[in-house]
Parts: structure tokens; sequence; C-alpha cells
């Protein structure tokens, strides 16, 4: 019955060697791209944009310098550092600029940058101004727009300020075909070209510049033919010496032409997914179905012996490490937003054919292999699970779960593909989907998705509710009315919907504007060529080229706002515990919420010094005095514990995550505030919009911009996860979370959805704990959930629970007969568990 | 119509797990029964044993431990996970306490999930007339049977109660071959861990007839803290758990004298 092979294989000594030389160093930024991009600039000044960029590209690839790093059996590096990045001021760079002090030090992904590297680039810069995509983006924003994004109620920063990337091309296509047939498509739609059509200028500009960039694409493939032969000539390895000239055998021949092999179509891959991201700077490139459009070339070789399991593993392997060297700087801030310099280049394995047969094949088990050889961040991989897929092999990606890398995510065909089909996909593009990024679904070669378009923050409209549309002394939102009189809840719900109408209109506003600019500013001509049906149409994806078009900003807070509002409904309309101006004051103050003694110590020793600086001595009486303000900020005690008594009574409401089917249906309705008003709006490459809903890991830096919410959340702390219930609040274990979060509408999710748990590895230890984990994931799909990530609790994540309890109020610890919440266990307890944790996880 | 009378059954519980992996196979809900007739000194649910509704004071909060409820409400919970059941073959468990306490309750919730269509476990120590024991059998699927001790005086000093009658239905229910059985042995330290004491236990367990599988469950103090909050002492505090070492040791010495599968933990 099986038609592939799902055994082990070896991990070739090659591949920690790579992963080593990877590894060595912090990631270093490089100018070379940024100094070649503005050279062709000044060289073109005048010429249509859609040409400017091809001969951009063009410069780019027949000059940037080239490496084949030791022991690379798959070759070609953007960088000359290892994981180092190229940068790209088309997009916006004045942030880069201030950072140059700051960015080796920062917490999160930090980057070495030469003072020769910083130099240059402030040369560069120096032509920019007024250039970019974002400046343009700004110029087309609304006012109204602007003015939401300063006060955080949404942030469309990721296109904003860099490329757009989010996109799988028909890397299957040009395995097969090469480059040159793209070429030879786009000649033959240009001598269609009649000088007399009315977009004659647009069509043969645009056409013209798929063919120069992919011929920029063969050029640079045979720079690196020459390199390997060079290199192989000054080798005294004769091993290494017959590998460079199997390099430069391969470079020669892809991605120019089609690939004889499995290797030559391993290295046609690369350069695509390689050369995409020189191109423009968008992240979540995604490989997407390797295991389909791979598995004819490997096959094809072993049926006639020309490659063994083992090569083909170790080649799989190589391009795992390759996704490594890839790298993106991101400012400060996004970068504690997609902490872990994760470029999100996502692969999936198994699923269903274009006919709807079960797709798991030899490559399928190869890519979780793969995963478990190289246990690096990079390629984002996921599974498909449908109710025809192989056990055997989700046993072997819950094998992968188990090692607590956070790989594979799991994803309910039974889910998306209908809701694909919804949003106009065929039937076989749909079954035909791949994974993008984090979790956003779409049909491969044929899809401009936008599907990073924004994060909207689904608590801020509340608070807006209490302020009657004001924040910091600015009137933000539409005036709702004083909550303090509202009388019913409908009427208080009623206020919540137009505060969020208004803003998800800004929030389409904010995106069109930004889509507008890609689109004249920064048509990707390279990228263009391989997605349908730019070329038919004539026009480039940022232009409308591509058969599906979709913006999909992202929610996130639904369970933060399902809670809140359902306590607002309990306690303030149906029980009338808690006046609204009582709620409304307690928000305001945070819930009583008083300094730490440590940080009203800090600001009274500033204090101190300062004035003793002036020559002012305080008494201690007076100290006193002011550590007393400075810990309650003038709250009188009395009000400070009712504001805490609020609190308990809002934290007591029953919470989302317990399944408990009033409180999930709520969640439910509360989604749809987001995601239903967001479908009647349209993109200017005539494309729908499509709610996701996750936050990446933006909704611990965007809580942080959060007031005090109803469901008991302080100001400042982390927003709800996802689609995940707050953390600390399911308190009835996986079974009862996940049927609650099954409960929300994932099919107008179609955007994506992303639920995260957390197990304790005894869960999955022995092949029954594989096993029953395996049929949670069934179960939860079974109920029309979309997406499912673990993460398999460290010994590390136990120490931090001591430390900070409210943050892991829910994770349970199970053992024969006997479970508990573990931050309800003493010390000496808690203690007994990590032992156990580091048994098991061995 | 079937007759659904069983869910009016009332009975006494503490705690309902969902979510249960090492109680029986697959994925499992446990519904804990309230009142044991053992005293076993070192019980992880010390508030299970009274049958009476208890206080007990956890990190500064107090809590009510026991309520009574009928059939039909534990089943409302029960039903819940359905789909967990189903996919990985597992169901409910009766845990306690101990379930043949309550014989009409328990045997009325096994009937209940066999309505249902769900399998069907208990964990027990088998130390009850057999014809309670007898009331549960229409519909129990697996009997998860507690074997302490083959010495009846040490059992004893440990439990409260000899164990004659606990092997006696042992034999019972194996001869009878009403359900599957599986001899479960807690490993504790000072009472019953070495190699001697664990191999007569598995050579009893072989003579049992039908019964292929011996789980070895290694002590663990988790429930050291309730004994506080119950205001009781908890005696075997100096107790360190097994080590993994010593575990495989154990079921090294029992796979020597037995033919049965041999595992450590349930």
């Amino acid at each position: 019955m099986n038609h592939y092979y799902s055994e082990d294989i070896a991990k070739s000594p090659r591949i920690q060697k790579l992963i080593d030389h990877l590894y060595a160093k912090m990631p270093v930024v490089e100018a070379d791209r940024a100094v070649l991009l503005t050279e062709s600039y000044k060289e073109t000044e005048g010429e249509p944009m859609i040409i400017r960029r091809a001969k951009a590209f063009d410069h780019i690839c027949r000059n940037i310098p080239i490496i084949i790093r030791p022991d690379e059996l798959i070759v070609g590096s953007s960088s000359q550092a290892p994981r180092g990045c190229q940068v790209f001021p088309e997009f916006s760079f004045e942030w880069l600029e201030s950072e140059f002090e700051t960015m080796e030090h920062r917490s999160a992904d930090p980057f070495y940058i030469a003072d020769e590297t910083k130099k240059t680039l402030h040369e560069v810069y120096k032509y920019w101004k007024g250039r970019t995509t974002s400046e343009l983006a700004t110029a087309y924003m609304a006012p109204e727009a602007l003015l939401a994004m300063e006060h955080n109620i949404f942030t469309p920063g990721n296109y904003f300020y860099n490329g757009v990337g989010h996109v799988t091309v028909c890397y299957g296509r040009i395995a097969t075909e090469g480059l040159e047939s793209i070429k030879a498509q786009a000649a033959e739609a240009l001598a269609k070209c009649n000088p007399g059509d009315g977009d004659y200028a647009k069509r043969s500009r645009f056409l013209q510049a798929v063919i120069i960039s992919c011929e920029a694409a063969c050029i640079y493939a045979e720079r690196y033919a020459a390199l390997a032969r060079t290199e192989a000539a000054a080798t005294a390895d004769p091993v290494r010496k017959d590998e460079l000239l199997k390099i430069a055998e391969n470079c020669d021949r892809v991605p120019r032409q089609g690939a004889r092999s499995f290797y030559e179509a391993c290295q046609s891959f690369w350069f695509i997914q390689q050369l995409l991201q020189l191109e423009s700077s968008g992240h979540s490139i995604s490989p997407g179905r390797f295991d389909q459009y791979m598995y004819p070339f490997y096959k094809s070789d072993l049926d006639k012996g020309l490659i063994t399991r083992e090569f083909a593993q170790e080649l799989m392997d190589c391009i795992w490490v390759k996704l490594n060297d890839l790298n993106k700087i991101r400012d400060a801030a996004s970068a504690e937003g997609f902490a872990g310099y994760s470029l999100f280049q996502n692969l999936i394995a198994g699923g269903q054919t274009t006919e709807g047969l079960d797709a798991t094949n030899d490559l399928s088990f190869m890519s979780i292999q793969a995963a478990m050889h190289v246990m690096l961040p990079q390629p984002s991989f996921s599974v498909r699970v449908w109710n025809g897929t192989p056990h055997e092999f989700l046993m072997k990606a819950a094998e992968l779960t188990r090692t607590g890398i956070g790989l594979p995510a799991y994803y309910n065909d039974e889910v998306i593909i209908p809701s694909l089909i919804s949003r106009g996909l065929t039937l076989e593009d749909a079954r035909d989907y791949n994974i993008i990024g984090c979790v956003e679904p779409q049909k491969s070669g044929k899809t401009e998705g936008w599907h990073d378009a924004a994060f909207f923050n689904m608590c801020r409209p509340l608070e807006l509710v209490f302020s009657n549309g004001m924040d910091k002394g600015v009137q933000v939102g539409p005036k709702t009315g004083d909550v303090t009189q509202m009388k019913t809840f409908d009427e208080f719900y009623d206020a919540y919907k137009a505060q969020m109408n208004y803003f998800i209109a800004l929030l389409v506003n904010a995106d069109n504007a930004i889509d507008q600019a890609h689109a004249e500013r920064c048509p990707l001509p390279f990228l263009s060529g391989m997605i349908e049906d730019c070329i038919g149409r004539g026009k480039s994806v940022q232009e409308g080229g591509a058969i599906y078009n979709f913006t999909g900003p992202q929610g996130f807070g639904i369970a933060n706002m399902a809670d809140s509002l359902y306590a607002v409904k309990t306690l303030v309309f149906d029980e009338k515990k808690i006046s609204m101006a009582d709620l409304k004051a307690a928000l305001e103050n945070n819930f009583g919420k008083i300094r730490t003694p440590e940080e009203a110590q800090e600001i009274i020793t500033g204090l101190a010094k300062a004035l003793a600086a002036d020559g002012v001595v305080l008494t201690e009486e007076q100290i006193r005095t002011m550590y007393t303000t400075a810990r309650t900020g003038g709250m009188p005690e009395e009000d400070r514990l009712k504001y805490e008594a609020i609190r308990s009574m809002l934290e007591n409401v029953p919470k989302f995550g317990n399944d408990i089917a009033e409180v999930d249906a709520f969640a439910r309705d509360v989604a749809y505030t987001y995601t239903r008003p967001l479908l009647q709006y349209k993109n200017p490459r005539g494309g729908m919009y499509q709610a996701g809903l996750y936050p990446v890991s933006a909704n611990v830096p965007l809580g942080a911009q959060t007031g005090a919410t109803p469901d008991g959340r302080y100001a400042g702390t982390p927003v709800a996860d996802g689609v995940s219930p707050s953390a600390g609040y399911d308190t009835n274990g996986p079974t009862a979370s996940a049927n609650s979060v099954s409960r929300l509408d994932h099919f107008i999710a179609s955007n994506g959805t992303l639920y995260n748990m957390k197990f304790h590895p005894s869960a999955l230890a022995g092949r029954e704990g594989l096993s029953n984990f395996v049929s949670l994931i069934r179960s939860y799909f079974d109920q029309k959930g979309s997406h499912m990530q673990f993460n398999v609790v460290s010994r590390e994540t136990l120490l931090d629970a001591q430390k900070n309890p409210d943050k892991y109020r829910s994770l349970v610890v199970r053992v024969a007969g006997y479970s508990a919440l573990f931050t309800t266990l003493s010390r000496s307890l808690q203690d007994d568990i990590i032992r156990r944790t580091e048994q098991v996880s061995m | 119509m079937m007759n659904t009378d069983f869910n009016q059954v009332r009975g006494r519980i503490f705690d309902i797990q969902r979510y249960s992996i090492h109680d029986g196979p697959g994925i499992r809900t446990i519904v804990f029964l309230k009142g044991c007739f053992l005293r076993c000194r070192w019980c992880c649910n010390p508030e299970s044993q009274e049958f009476a509704i208890q206080q007990l004071t956890m990190n500064g909060s107090t809590k009510t431990v026991g309520r009574d409820v009928t059939v039909g409400e534990v089943m409302q919970d029960v039903l819940k996970d359905m789909k967990y059941y189903q996919r990985s073959g597992g169901g409910l468990t009766l845990s306690g306490g101990e379930c043949l306490g309550q014989p009409e309750f328990a045997a009325a919730l096994l009937e209940a999930a066999h309505y249902w269509g769900i399998n069907t476990a208990i964990e027990s120590t088998a130390c009850a007339p057999y014809e309670s024991i007898q009331k549960l059998m229409p519909h129990l699927d697996l009997y998860m049977l507690d074997i302490k001790h083959m010495n009846s005086e040490k059992h004893r000093a440990f439990t409260g109660v000899p164990n004659e009658r606990i092997l006696e239905n042992a034999r019972r229910i194996a001869t009878s071959r009403d359900c599957e059985l599986i001899i479960r042995v807690p490993v504790v330290p000072t009472f019953n861990d070495t190699p001697e004491e664990i191999q007569a236990i598995a050579e009893f367990a072989a003579t049992l007839s039908g019964v292929r599988q011996l789980h070895l469950l290694p002590y663990h103090r988790l429930g050291q803290d309730k004994y506080e909050g119950l205001g009781r002492e908890y005696t075997l505090a100096h107790l360190e758990p097994p080590t993994n070492e010593h575990m495989q040791e154990l079921k090294e010495a029992a796979e020597a004298v037995c033919r049965l599968a041999v595992q450590i933990g349930g």
C-alpha cells in the first residue's frame, strides 16, 4: 500500500560542518547590493521603472561578490559573511542609518556593521531621500490613517518599510524547463505586442524587464560555475576538487536550462530561492511543496540507480542549512516582533494532490528528517494533515515536535481547502495550497497574497470606547458616546463595532497606499516572470499581474476581547455588580497596580541625585513621602483596593479556552467584528481583503502599548497569542482549550489562524505518547481547527515559570493518576518536575 | 428507546481530569470517586481517602473537596472529549479513591459510557466484596488492578489492610474473563522496591490467566502539599523517588521471572 520510504536516514558529517561554519560569528551587514543598486539607478534616471528595476537587478547579479563556503554542495550566497545581509534602500533607509551605532548590541537579532560599511551606506543613502516606497506610501495615506498608526491602533510596518515577499513561485517549472522557458514565453508575448496597442508601453517594457532579469539570474549562476572551476584548480584535496567540478557543471546548466538530475534540481531551486531575496527585501519567500515538485527528479534518479537515498538526504540537508544563510536586518522594534532572525521561508510536506489523493512520498519523510538533522529555525517547516494522511507520517512529524524545536506546524486541509475555494480558487488550486510565512495559505505560482499586510490590535478600539474616541488628548476614533451612560450591553457592543469598523477602513487605506507605492516604485520583474499570469497580462505582480490577489492583515487579541466583552456583559449589564464608571476608573488606573519597591527606589534615587546637584538635601521624612508617592502614583489606598477588587471580580468571570460553549460562542462573534468588515474591501490589484488571526510575536511589543483591558489584563503586558486563549486563563487542559479554539470560525479567517500549545515532554513519551499526541491534532482538526503548533516545555521554561508564575498558570504537568497545575506546586515539588523533564527529554 | 435511568444515579466525586494519557489506552477522562478502603501512606491523592466532603487549604485558599453529582452530570463533561476518544482509542477511566466504594454509581457511569460507545476502564485496588466488582463487569473493558505487595503483613503496615482479599479477587477477575486485566505496581522505596518483592508480584501476576501486562509505576511525591492542606502529616517526606536506573533494574528483574510485557509508567 505505502508508496514511500519512511525509515530514518543517517546525517552526513558534512552537515554539522556547514552549520558550525554558518554560526561561528555574529551576522554582518554588507553594502555591496546597495552600492550596485544605486549606481544602476543613477544611470537609468528617466527610464520606465520596470526597466530600471531589471537593469539594477542585472547590475547586481553581474557584480555582487560571490563566494562558495567550505564543504558546500549547493552554492549561492548573498553575502560574504555567513548569515550576513544586504540592505535595500529603495524601500526605506532612515531607520537603518539611525541604528548604525546600536544594532550590534541590541537584544533582539543583533548585527555587526563595519565602520567602512557605515561610511559607504551613508554616501549611498544620500541618493535615496524622497525616492523610497515608504515615502511615497506616506504621501498616499489619509491623515486619519497616519494618526491611527501614530496611536498604535494598527501597524502595517512590514511592507511599509520593506519589500513584500510572502510568495511562492513555480520552482518546479523552473527546475523542469529552466529560466530560458520564461524568457521564451516573454519573448513570444513581446513579439505579439502591437505598437498601436493602448497598453503597449507598459506591457512591452514589462516583458523586456522579465527577459533582462531572467538572463541576469542565469549569468549569476554562471559566475558560480567559473568560481567553482577556479577553486577546483586551486585545491589540493581530490575529493573537494571533484565536488567543485560537479558544482561547476550544475551551475553551467541551471537555472538557465531544465535540471537533468535531483542534484541539479536542488541547485536550480536554491538559485531561485536566493535571488528572489536579492531582488527585494521581502521575507517569507516560501519554498512551499518541495516534496511534490522535487519528487519526479528524485524518483527518476532513484529508479535509474543514479542516486542513493543517503545522498539525496544530504542534498536536502544542505538546502535546509542554506535557508539559514539568508538573513535580513529589521529595525529594532520589528526585530522584537519577528525575533529570531527569521525569514519565515515556509516549506510544507504531505497533503493531497490536485486530484485529491494522498501526496505523501519519500521526500515528505526526508523533509522531516532534514529538519531533525539540522535543528535550525529555517525553513519554517509545516505539514499538511487531512483524513487520508498516513499515521506513520504524523508519527514522524510528532517525533520532530518532541525535540522541542517548535516545528513542524500542522495544517488542516479539511478547513483550508474549502476556505480557499470560498475566496475564488479552483478546486485543484486549493488542493495544491502551501503555506506562506507563518500560517497563510495560498496557491503557489499564481498568487500575490500580501499576506502580512498589517497587525491590527483589537484591544485598542475597546480602550477608545471607554474614552469616547480620545487617546492621549487627541480625538483618534469616532465619538461613540459616554460609556457610563450606556444602558445595554448591545449599545456598548455596537460602540465597539463602530470603533472597529472605523479603524478597519483606515487600515485598508494605509495598506492600499503602500500597495500603490510598491507598484510605482518597486515592481519586481524577476519575481513576476515566475507568477502566472503576469506575462499574459503584461504587468508585474505589484500591478495586479497575478491570478489571485489578496491583502491579508492580521487581527490579534481575540481572547482578550472575548473575555473583556463577556466580563463587561456579565458584571456590568447582566449582574450589575460593577458600575461602568468604576470599571472605567479601574482601567484608567491599571487596576490599582503600583510600582514595585525597586522601580520606586530608582525614581527616588534619580530625583535625589538631581536635587543634590542643585544643592538641595532632602530630609528622611521628605524621602519617605516621595517614596510613597512614587509607589502609588498618588492613588489613595481606598481606591487602590477598590480597583484591585474589581480586577479580581473580572478574573473570576468564565474565560475563553475552558470549553464553555456560551463563552466560546461569544468569542466566535467577537472575532467576526474583525474578520467580516474586512471582506468588503478591495486592494489596488483588484483583489479582496481577507483576515488572518495571528500576531507572530507582535503580541508582546504591541501589548506594551495597550492599556488595561476588562479581562483583568494589566496595561503593557502581552496580548493573547493568535487564537490561543489568554496565557494562564485556560485551566481545563489541552482538550478543553482546543475545543474552545475550534469553536472560532477558522474558515472566514482565510489568511490563517495560529494556535500555540504548550506541552510537558512527558505527554509525548514513548510511541504511545506520540500516538496520543497525533490523536489530539486529529481531533482538533476534526472539529475544524485550522492550524496547531507546539512548544514542548523545556527545563528553561519551567525555571522561568518558577520565577514568573502568572505567565504559566495553565501549565499542566501530568504523571500517571495525577496531574497538577505546575505553578500551584510547592518549590520542592516543582524541582521534582524539573528533574523529570530532564529525564523524559533525553 | 434504551433505558437511560443510569443517568439519574448519584455518587460522590472529587475531580474530573481530562486529557489523561497515562491511565489506560489513548486519551482519557478520569473521574475520581471519593472514598477508599485503603490508607496507602504514599497516596498522591490523600483527599480521595475519606468519603466525607472535606476542606483542603493550599496556597492560602481553601477549597471544598468532594461533590455529589448524577451520572448524567458527569457524562456532560465526559462527552466533551468524545472526538479525542474516537481518534485515540481512549475513553473513560474511573479512579479514586476506590470506585468499588460506590458500586452502583460506578456501574451506572460505566453503563452510561457504553451507551455512548465510550471505552471504559477502572483503576482499582479490588479491595471490596466480589459482588461489588461483579456489578461493574457488564460494562467494563479494562481493569487496572493494583497489587502492592505479596506479603500481607507488610501490605497491612503500609496500606492499612491485608492483601488476601485483593489477591483472591484478582484471581476471580482473571478467571471470569469478563474484561481485560492489567496488573499495576506502585513502586515505593522502603516498601516494595527490591527486586525480590517486585519479582514476587510478577510471579503472581503471571499465574493470572489472560493477564499480559505488568506496569511498574514509580513513586512520586507530588501529592505531598495536599497532606498539609488537609492538616495531616506526610509520613514519607524523607523518601526520594526511585531513579530511572533502579526502575530499569526492577523491570529486568520482573522480566526474568515472567513472560508478561513489563513497562515503566502507565
